[in-house]
């Protein structure tokens, strides 16, 4: 056992301090007024090697693990967490791709990504969410040519992304029925509904997709056909190492802006003293959680269950933490532009996207069941 | 980064499991009901190495690192809380200021035995009108040639009435602020030393506590523990570490509390099925498997700092303790209120476990530094650094 960092790990998380103080800080709130993280964000992100950070040097990525991908979504986080969704959608679209895709689809797509292009998951529709074997999106074989047809909604990035990684039905009903696709973002037949107009994350664009005879070919197809669930939940394992660590880095900042304003205030009250106890001791817990989970991840060993305790444990827990840090601002935590109104709004949804509170608690007491 | 246990502590947690649930467990409830005393486990935790686990082996203790020392705590407080803190007490809080500040001749005299479960040791710092200020202590120890001279009481000193030594705290030069009190060593037998009845108390009925009067009690300055007004000193130190072993204890007691209703919402039927089948239920287990998870990395990483800090005195883990003692303590509380829920009256019921368990859970978040102790700590903390 040991806590120690490696000199790769280091480096990318450095990197992303230094670029979040630096280069984020003090243009995060803009992002936010204008709804809109610029390309150049990303695309300044990608030389820094953030982008793909858990994918292989031989296919553009920085091979530097999950334990330096969490550090680095907490640290990007904990400025702006418009910029750090779409990293994080865009890292585990890499690491999908270098997991299930076949080599043509590795060189062709994992290289855009880690330079900056975007990449996107078109999983939930209007009635699949949380049971993804609810969707209704289909893809037909005709002539060599899959043709897809649906709805995908709640896509970070659905507008902007080079390729999205679309799930639909190709035989039947239930969970081996779902197959995966790789759709380019400028496919025919690929339209964007309206960006939805959010309670947080505003600089990062949540969009529906209609796929109206979208045609791609055979080689589209990611990973074997009806193995798309086993994708999903790949992704989704993984995916939540990063919204845990995104949550850590939220409420870090909120912590770190209450801090400060206690700190200058002069000799806080023992209530106000305990409250930012209580979020340190929280915090430091929910980064042992998940850098639990992403040291399984790196070790090859099994971490889903890791990853539910460490989302489910760290985003309520931020999501309190970020009101108690608005409280401790006072009045001035209430303003449009204080960080801490910010965090409290972009730290909702990570209690909702890439699983519910509820759907971790489901897999933590199915886990526990099982065992006990 | 790699939380997983290595070899030697895996083996050290298999080999209190084994004991915790083959000898301890048995009679736990037992112990609890009738308060006694459980003389046999104390001595048997002294033949497997229990009472000495991060005491060198150059000093007769097992010679095993911090983490183990929590593992071991975990496991024989899941099956009785009280041998746990018997055993806590001995380790942290009489063994440990004892290989840190004691001199040559003191280690070579108590640690052995202590490590071996032939000698006991308690902790004498809180008085009565003294508990988490310690630098208000009425019990005094005046110089008298090549002795000391120890007046005033003791109170809530687990271990203290079957203790063959006491490490006890006395002001020594009052109005020194952190200067002002020393350490010392009082073996069992010294006159002027005198233990009282057992306390009679919520949980953890079988480890006896008892008020300790000191009256007119001389020893000689060998006996001094430390420096003159190190105590204070000391008396944090040693805490730091005690805290590491508390944590556990909480964490020990949840975990059995989580494991029994566990299993008891599996076999528990209502409504034509398993309780364990209703969301209502596996949301509780779920939250309380986090919360397991969450202390026990915490207890961890404080028990993995204190193993760096005796080798690198830049190494503090003042924080971390009192975050792992915090959270787990807490989490006892909240964890075996739930899996007592999931019992329902039988849970209530004196004839199963969980009742006992969550009255165990309370001191925790009392002794060795109340939970307002820790938030001081740690805001204090937070404040200034970080």
């Amino acid at each position: 056992m040991d806590l120690e960092l490696t000199a790769p790990q280091i480096r990318i998380r450095d990197a992303a301090r230094r670029f979040a103080v630096e280069t984020l800080a003090p243009r995060a709130h803009a992002f936010e007024a204008s709804e809109e993280v610029p390309a150049d964000i990303y695309r300044q992100l990608g030389a820094l090697g953030l982008m793909a950070v858990d994918v292989p040097e031989a296919y553009g990525g920085s091979a530097a693990g999950t334990v330096a991908y969490s550090l680095a979504m907490t640290e990007i986080s904990r400025v702006c967490a418009s910029t750090s969704v779409t990293m994080g959608v865009t890292n585990m679209v890499g690491e999908v791709l270098a997991e299930f895709g076949d080599e043509e689809q590795r060189q062709r797509w994992c290289p855009r990504l880690a330079a900056g292009g975007l990449g996107a998951f078109g999983l939930s529709e209007t009635g699949a969410g949380s049971d993804p074997g609810g969707m209704v999106t289909t893809a037909v074989l005709e002539d060599g040519v899959w043709v897809l047809n649906g709805t995908k909604q709640w896509i970070s990035h659905g507008d902007t992304a080079e390729v999205v990684v679309v799930w639909a039905r190709t035989d039947g009903a239930g969970a081996r029925g779902l197959s995966c696709f790789l759709v380019p973002g400028d496919a025919p037949g690929l339209g964007v509904d309206a960006k939805e107009d959010k309670m947080g994350l505003r600089a990062s664009h949540t969009c529906g997709l209609v796929l109206e005879d979208v045609r791609v070919p055979e080689s589209a197809l990611l990973g074997p056909r009806g193995g798309g669930f086993r994708i999903a939940m790949m992704a989704l394992d993984g995916g939540r190492v990063g919204i845990a660590s995104q949550a850590i880095g939220v409420a870090s900042g909120a912590y770190d802006d209450a801090r400060a304003h206690l700190s200058a205030a002069g000799s806080p009250s023992q209530a106000d003293a305990f409250r930012l106890a209580d979020m340190a001791t929280h915090l430091e817990a929910s980064r042992l959680l998940a850098l639990r989970a992403a040291a399984r991840k790196d070790a090859g060993q099994p971490f889903t269950q890791e990853a539910s305790i460490a989302t489910a444990f760290e985003t309520e827990k931020a999501w309190a933490h970020s009101k108690d840090a608005e409280e401790l601002k006072g009045d001035a935590g209430l303003r449009v532009g204080a960080r801490v109104e910010r965090a409290l709004r972009d730290v909702r949804v990570s209690m909702i996207y890439e699983g519910t509170s509820e759907v971790q608690r489901i897999v933590i007491s199915r886990a526990a069941l099982r065992a006990g | 980064m790699d939380l997983s246990l290595t070899e030697e502590q895996q083996l050290i947690q298999q080999s209190a499991r084994d004991f915790a649930r083959g000898q301890v467990e048995p009679l736990a409830r037992a112990l609890d009901k009738a308060g006694r005393w459980p003389a046999e486990l104390v001595k048997a935790m002294g033949e497997l190495g229990f009472m000495g686990v991060a005491v060198p082996e150059e000093y007769g203790g097992a010679g095993a690192d911090n983490v183990s020392y929590a593992l071991a705590m975990e496991e024989i407080s899941a099956a009785c809380a009280s041998t746990g803190v018997i055993m806590s007490v001995n380790n942290s809080l009489a063994s440990d200021p004892i290989l840190k500040f004691g001199t040559e001749e003191q280690k070579r005299e108590w640690l052995a035995p202590m490590a071996g479960g032939q000698k006991l040791g308690c902790f004498g710092l809180t008085e009565p009108s003294s508990g988490s200020d310690a630098s208000d202590m009425q019990t005094t120890a005046v110089r008298d040639g090549d002795e000391w001279v120890l007046d005033g009481s003791k109170n809530w000193i687990t271990n203290g009435p079957a203790a063959d030594l006491i490490v006890v705290f006395a002001t020594t030069d009052r109005g020194a602020g952190s200067r002002s009190s020393t350490a010392f060593i009082v073996p069992k037998g010294t006159p002027g030393y005198n233990p009282q009845e057992p306390d009679h108390k919520l949980g953890i009925h079988a480890a006896h506590s008892c008020t300790i009067f000191f009256e007119n009690c001389r020893i000689p300055d060998a006996q001094r523990l430390g420096e003159p007004g190190q105590g204070f000193k000391i008396a944090m130190s040693t805490l730091d570490g005690g805290r590491i072993g508390i944590a556990a204890q909480a964490l020990g007691i949840a975990r059995a509390a989580y494991e029994k209703a566990v299993a008891y919402a599996k076999e528990r039927k209502a409504f034509g099925k398993p309780i364990a089948d209703k969301q209502a239920i596996q949301f509780k287990i779920a939250d309380m498997a986090m919360e397991l998870d969450a202390a026990r990395l915490l207890i961890w990483r404080a028990a993995m700092l204190k193993d760096q800090a005796a080798t690198d005195a830049s190494v503090r883990h003042t924080k971390e303790s009192a975050m792992a003692k915090l959270y787990a303590s807490e989490m006892a509380t909240r964890v075996t209120h739930q899996a007592l829920q999931i019992f329902g009256g039988y849970g209530y019921s004196q004839e199963y476990d969980l009742e006992r368990h969550y009255r165990d859970a309370r001191i925790t978040e009392i002794y060795e530094g109340t939970s307002e102790i820790m938030r001081v700590v740690i805001g204090g903390w937070a404040l200034k650094h970080g």
